[in-house]
């Protein structure tokens, strides 16, 4: 455990001593919860549609994936005709799109990032080092399956996938959200301990706490 | 040509070993471990090889050696020069040349972690610089098999093949005759 | 009246030249600008102390893009090489397709043919503008004008239409190989790219009305971020950061390679060495890549061999020797040193980005005192690109 997540006395500008412990006092302790659909299938349909009309991608470039995000968002390609845009904060976006290959340095960020994300939450694998290594199958610094670390909703195969493909995913990604089957918020609740398994595996020198949104 | 003048001038100075010319503007020239740092000031100050293109490691396992390659680049003459410098493998220290360039601190950062030479002395030498968390031998050593850590580590999906190329090829373009 | 700074609560240095911060006294705060922000190049972070809104200190923290390359090429023949070397820069992929095949010809004795060497140069020039657009647009960015990435971004869309329709991919292109190119141009191709060029030239006409002329960015890029000349050779600084500074530090002019002592022209330079220089060097070197694209269709060769012939490549071995070889890419020296040892595979390949001496060592350095808000277009305007750096 990181230093700084320790419990200690801190005295702040004015003097005056206080105890702060920090997992405590900085995040909660509950973990996620299943999220159940609404009470009728039309309300619950009603919500489906709405998500799956604003798609908004949490801008973290997580590899080389991310250079074909940038075209999107210009005039060629403009994906934000179809309800997609950017956000600089995981508090406002819903899709992380995993842009390629993850180290195992990014994918502790990757996760912290993802649990801050508000449910209901989407994520999207880029590229084939997402779906089983693809270039780097025999590198020492990167994971082969991002679905072992991270429900995966959708994966858009290629190296890179080209702009069209990608807007192609998403538009699959939007049928999956309307008929209800884009549950991956869902299924890391309910597996909850095995991913967390898996992540601590490959993050060695796990300093953080077990869920931090 | 240059660059033999050169090597002459300097050889019974700093006791300079084998000679290599790659390029007529690239030489490499093996040198002393204890004799490194002076070698360097004098070209720096005294031939004008005032920019450090590269310092980096080459891991000689079978005979238990790290080579060290310091590139130097004279940019009025248009001349490259390599120093090698050969150091044994077990407990690898080297003197450090941040007072030299500044730069050369993050190359001799990166060569602490993925081939665990030490610099003594060199800034933040042991803060994480590439990887976290690492428990491994350094990755850049020879006998470090990333094949084998990435399978003990990271799951493959069901179903892959791999195939070795010369044997693949021979099937494609000859097929089973 | 200019602005006075409060230097009362500025740390002190301790013995060993590190400044003596204490966090828990309430004067300092730390910040992360990185991995997930959007004023960072890419995947990389830096660690900010700060006092108020001035930062007292900063550290560069990369390794998030590693895949191990240097490792990865020492189990894989030269020619496996040659599809994953691209992989190690994104925006600009082309510059480790040359420095790898020429490594890896001039240790084998390979004779490339002419024509090869002008498809080469084309390419590596097309890639400059490329990287050089994307810059452009990051550099307004980080200042609030959106609008100049959406142009810039347009126009790169462009060539990398030319970049498709002569490689056959957008982004990786794996085109120039160990002994030639792959292919030679397309009929009609220079028709096509001159069309390009003249898209690009009136876009930039409008960059240069819109964002050079703009006073908010004058005022925020000017004086920001200057680099001493001095500090050139002790940090190792290359590229259009060494030029925005006087020096004519260009390895074309310098020591030139493939076809560049047949083309006409001159290393652009600037003056002041701040932001607004250095994009300003950028712009005029991108107006520069144009007229050699332009030099280079005319004066090329119109057909011959492209490929010289490879020995069977599942069993290339390679004589024992090392050599490196560099390139002016955008961002200032590319270079590969690569060592064989007389077996199918690589020994060691290093490679030389210009990143890492200038978003490490300088940065940290020039980030001292700079505004919070000045951090992000300070490490756009040294142009960076992470994975070049931790490969």
């Amino acid at each position: 455990m990181k230093e700084e997540l320790l419990k200690r006395m801190v005295k702040g500008p004015d003097g005056v001593e206080f105890e702060v412990e920090p997992l405590r006092d900085y995040y909660c302790e509950a973990g996620p919860t299943v999220q159940t659909p609404a009470y009728t299938a039309i309300i619950e349909k009603l919500f489906n549609w709405a998500r799956s009309e604003s798609i908004w991608i949490l801008g973290f470039g997580t590899g080389c994936g991310a250079i074909e995000m940038r075209p999107l968002m210009t005039p060629r390609f403009d994906a934000y005709r179809y309800g997609i845009q950017w956000r600089p904060t995981p508090r406002q976006a819903n899709l992380f799109v995993i842009s390629g290959y993850l180290s195992t340095k990014t994918l502790k960020r990757v996760i912290r990032s993802y649990e801050q994300m508000q449910s209901p939450k989407y994520v999207v694998g880029l590229g084939s080092c997402t779906i089983n290594g693809g270039m780097y199958w025999d590198s020492y610094n990167t994971i082969k399956r991002l679905d072992d670390y991270l429900p995966v909703d959708l994966y858009i195969a290629g190296c890179m996938p080209r702009p069209e493909a990608l807007l192609a995913g998403f538009e699959d990604l939007k049928k999956l959200i309307r008929a209800g089957k884009a549950e991956g918020a869902n299924q890391y609740a309910e597996n909850f301990e095995w991913y967390k398994a898996n992540q601590k595996s490959v993050i060695h020198d796990w300093d953080m706490p077990d869920y931090n949104w | 040509m240059v660059m033999q003048a050169l090597y002459d001038t300097l050889k019974p100075r700093f006791l300079l070993g084998e000679f290599t010319k790659q390029r007529d503007d690239l030489a490499f020239i093996t040198v002393e471990a204890v004799r490194l740092h002076a070698l360097l000031r004098h070209l720096r100050d005294q031939e004008g090889f005032t920019h450090l293109v590269l310092l980096t490691a080459v891991d000689w396992l079978e005979d238990g050696q790290f080579q060290l390659t310091y590139l130097l680049n004279n940019r009025a003459k248009r001349q490259d020069v390599g120093l090698r410098v050969l150091i044994a493998r077990d407990n690898a220290t080297m003197e450090s040349i941040h007072d030299l360039w500044a730069a050369a601190a993050t190359y001799q950062r990166e060569l602490r972690e993925m081939f665990g030479i030490d610099f003594p002395d060199s800034p933040r030498l042991h803060e994480d610089f590439i990887l976290e968390g690492w428990q491994d031998i350094p990755p850049y050593r020879r006998d470090f098999d990333t094949l084998k850590y990435a399978q003990e580590n990271y799951r493959d999906r069901p179903g892959r093949e791999t195939r070795d190329p010369a044997q693949h090829m021979k099937q494609q373009l000859y097929g089973e005759d | 009246m200019a602005y006075q700074p409060d230097r009362s609560q500025y740390p002190q240095k301790k013995a060993d030249g590190t400044l003596d911060i204490d966090l828990a006294s309430g004067k300092y705060l730390k910040l992360w600008q990185g991995p997930q922000h959007p004023g960072i190049t890419g995947n990389m972070a830096i660690e900010l102390t700060v006092c108020g809104d001035e930062v007292v200190e900063g550290k560069t923290h990369v390794g998030y893009l590693h895949r191990g390359f240097e490792k990865l090429m020492e189990r894989r023949t030269f020619m496996q090489c040659f599809p994953i070397v691209c992989r190690i820069c994104v925006p600009e992929p082309d510059f480790n397709e040359y420095c790898y095949a020429a490594a890896v010809e001039e240790l084998a004795g390979l004779e490339v043919p002419e024509l090869a060497h002008w498809i080469r140069t084309l390419i590596l020039e097309m890639g400059r503008i490329n990287s050089y657009l994307m810059y452009l647009g990051g550099q307004a960015g980080a200042f609030g004008q959106g609008v100049i990435g959406q142009w810039t971004t347009y126009v790169r869309d462009l060539m990398l239409d030319r970049f498709e329709e002569l490689t056959g991919a957008r982004i990786y292109h794996m085109f120039i190989i160990p002994g030639g190119v792959r292919d030679n141009l397309p009929e009609g191709f220079a028709a096509r790219m001159e069309t390009t060029l003249q898209e690009i030239e009136s876009t930039l006409g409008d960059v240069e009305r819109v964002m050079f002329h703009n006073a908010v960015f004058k005022k925020r890029a000017v004086g920001v971020g200057i680099i001493a000349p001095e500090l050139l050779d002790s940090y190792g600084i290359t590229g259009p950061n060494a030029r925005a500074a006087g020096v004519a530090k260009d390895v074309r002019k310098d020591q030139p390679y493939l076809v560049y002592p047949e083309l006409d022209f001159e290393a652009v330079t600037g003056k002041d060495s701040d932001i607004y220089t250095r994009a300003d060097v950028r712009r005029r070197d991108l107006l520069l890549s144009i007229d050699l694209i332009r030099q280079i269709l005319v004066k090329m060769p119109k057909s011959g061999a492209v490929m010289t012939k490879l020995p069977n490549v599942l069993h290339w071995k390679i004589p024992r020797g090392e050599t490196y070889i560099r390139g002016e890419c955008s961002r200032g020296e590319y270079g590969y040193y690569l060592v064989t040892d007389g077996s199918g595979y690589p020994r060691r390949v290093n490679v030389r980005g210009p990143s890492y001496t200038h978003s490490i060592a300088l940065f940290e350095r020039l980030v001292v005192n700079a505004n919070i808000s000045d951090v992000a277009a300070l490490l756009v305007s040294l142009h960076t690109y992470p994975p070049e750096i931790e490969r």
